[in-house]
């Protein structure tokens, strides 16, 4: 079985992003960029099902500029065994990644596509949706726990209040959440692996896909900042600032 | 110009955050419409036809919506798409499921977690955990939305006297079947809808320490939440986490015990009215969106207040 994993470079994690003071987006020069975490944890159960001998292949997929390259090997390093990048320089929104994603879908026909369930840029949380209803396929969001046996997938998903569980008929899509699995360190020798692994580059048009954006993003600003208050010497003092200064109990 | 709601809620019982979804629905413009896809949701379409400022519940009720399954909502809501200008649920995890199933059969972007309604076609929304805020507006015919609750006030769960229309339900997908439910049970009230929040750390130190913080919960009658921090160390469930990763909260009062402020966490908890945390770093970051601070071992502190409140 065949395993699809779409990818996507972010700005790391650890970094904190600063607005551009024309308004125009978030100042992304010389910053530090990753894989998109959750996708990291999408790569590492795909990993793991090819481990437990249920998958055969897993192909990761990236939508970018060039360097998206890294984020390709970075990939085969955990786990891929090739790597397929979709160049564009524009920015392309979740629809738009969705489209591209089915059109691969229905080149490598794999029988699971696995994603992050929102990349830590756009917090979008759509494309894994989008992908499943273009495709007419089922899906499972925010995955804790996936098993693959018997020709179906069981997912058990992280939900308000608590866990839920659905069974999917396969070809499926999952999005994963944070506590499905940790993912593996990368080694070196991994990395030097990966570095011989195939890695194709495409454009969008060779797909046939429209990927306009929809959305104009007319500016970016920073959100209001909350001041701080003071300190309380004691929970006395506390318990009467709160019922007649905050009035809030 | 008319918006549709999507309904969330259990079969039983309309879920509050659907409340502040039919106000941002009202910002929209025009007229405002809730659809209620479940099973046996009689008393929900009631519930709904009751909310202030909307004017007509579609009912779809049939067995195969009883758990929300996002393939045969999906096509629910897209069978009554119709001439709706904007289709907008809540960002819950209901909502964030199946919303974007819509967008993407209508051709359409989707606009996810609006903070605001500037105009009809214009929103702001969080992005970068909440460290930017970005205005987008949408040339699309339909506007799909779905609404962080935190960001817009609840609408009037009585005073409305809305037509209730029973539509003809689609055909289950066959594709995905609902297993089974493990929602946690308490007496508490439900995180993101609560008005006072009891929020732990890595600084209770154990899952057991996080009993100290039930009294505290109970006297305030409190929903109970925790750090990522805590919860990577497995003292709580992940259904508590309160930030970035886990659940948005604005309540009227956030007490922090023991969580130093890691801005994963802060995105979470900022826009909350009166924050007051409980940590013995003097220089925890906690303190700085604070706006009542107290620097000393939460194993006394909390137990004194307690007892303060009385």
């Amino acid at each position: 079985m065949k395993v699809l994993v779409p990818v996507k470079r972010v700005v790391d994690y650890n970094v904190k992003v600063r607005v551009k003071s024309d308004g125009s987006g978030v100042d992304i020069a010389n910053v530090k960029m990753s894989m998109n975490p959750f996708d990291e944890i999408a790569l590492e159960e795909a990993t793991r099902l090819k481990e437990a001998g249920k998958v055969t292949e897993i192909v990761a997929v990236t939508c970018g500029v060039a360097q998206a390259q890294e984020t390709l090997r970075t990939g085969m390093a955990i786990g891929a065994d090739r790597g397929i990048l979709v160049e564009t320089g524009a920015e392309i929104e979740p629809l738009g990644v969705a489209k591209v994603l089915k059109a691969l879908a229905d080149k490598e026909q794999p029988q699971l596509i696995i994603l992050g369930k929102q990349a830590i840029d756009d917090d979008s949380n759509q494309t894994g949706q989008m992908l499943a209803a273009l495709l007419g396929w089922p899906q499972a969001t925010f995955a804790s726990k996936v098993v693959l046996e018997d020709g179906k997938v069981t997912v058990t998903r992280e939900v308000d209040g608590g866990l839920e569980t659905v069974a999917l008929s396969l070809p499926a899509i999952v999005t994963t959440d944070l506590r499905l699995n940790e993912p593996r360190y990368v080694t070196l020798p991994n990395i030097m692996k990966a570095k011989k692994k195939p890695l194709e580059t495409i454009k969008p048009e060779d797909l046939g896909v429209d990927v306009a954006p929809r959305l104009k993003t007319l500016k970016v600003s920073e959100p209001a900042k909350r001041s701080a208050g003071i300190k309380v010497p004691d929970v006395a003092t506390l318990v009467q600032k709160l019922r007649t200064e905050a009035k809030v109990i | 110009m008319v918006a549709l709601v999507i309904a969330e809620h259990d079969n039983a019982s309309l879920k509050a955050v659907t409340l502040n979804t039919v106000t941002a629905a009202s910002q929209c413009g025009g007229e405002v419409h809730v659809l209620v896809a479940g099973s046996g949701c009689g008393a929900v379409a009631e519930q709904a036809a009751k909310i202030a400022g909307v004017s007509k519940v579609l009912v779809a009720d049939a067995p195969h919506f009883a758990d929300g399954l996002a393939e045969n909502v999906a096509e629910q809501i897209l069978a009554v798409a119709g001439s709706y200008s904007h289709i907008l649920a809540p960002a819950s995890a209901y909502g964030k499921n199946i919303l974007p199933r819509v967008a993407a059969k209508l051709d359409v972007a989707q606009i996810s977690e609006i903070t605001k309604v500037d105009s009809p076609d214009t929103f702001e929304r969080p992005i970068y955990a909440g460290n930017a805020i970005a205005t987008v507006q949408s040339g699309d015919k339909v506007k799909v939305i779905t609404v962080r609750g935190t960001g817009f006030d609840a609408a009037a769960a009585e005073g409305g006297s809305a037509a209730v229309e029973s539509v003809s339900a689609v055909a289950d997908s066959g594709k995905s079947s609902f297993v089974g439910r493990e929602l946690a049970k308490s007496d508490r009230p439900e995180l993101t809808g609560a008005k006072i929040v009891v929020s732990g750390g890595r600084g209770m130190g154990s899952g057991d320490n996080f009993k100290i913080l039930e009294p505290l919960a109970d006297k305030l009658g409190a929903a109970m939440g925790a750090s990522r921090a805590a919860v990577d160390a497995g003292y709580v469930p992940n259904d508590w986490q309160v930030g970035q990763t886990g659940k948005i909260v604005a309540p009227t009062l956030y007490i922090a015990v023991g969580i130093s402020g890691a801005i994963q966490h802060l995105a979470g908890m900022k826009d909350s009215k009166t924050i007051v945390a409980i940590n013995k770093d003097p220089e925890a970051p906690i303190f700085s969106v604070a706006d009542y601070g107290i620097v000393g071992d939460l194993f006394e502190v909390v137990p004194a207040l307690v007892k303060e409140l009385g």
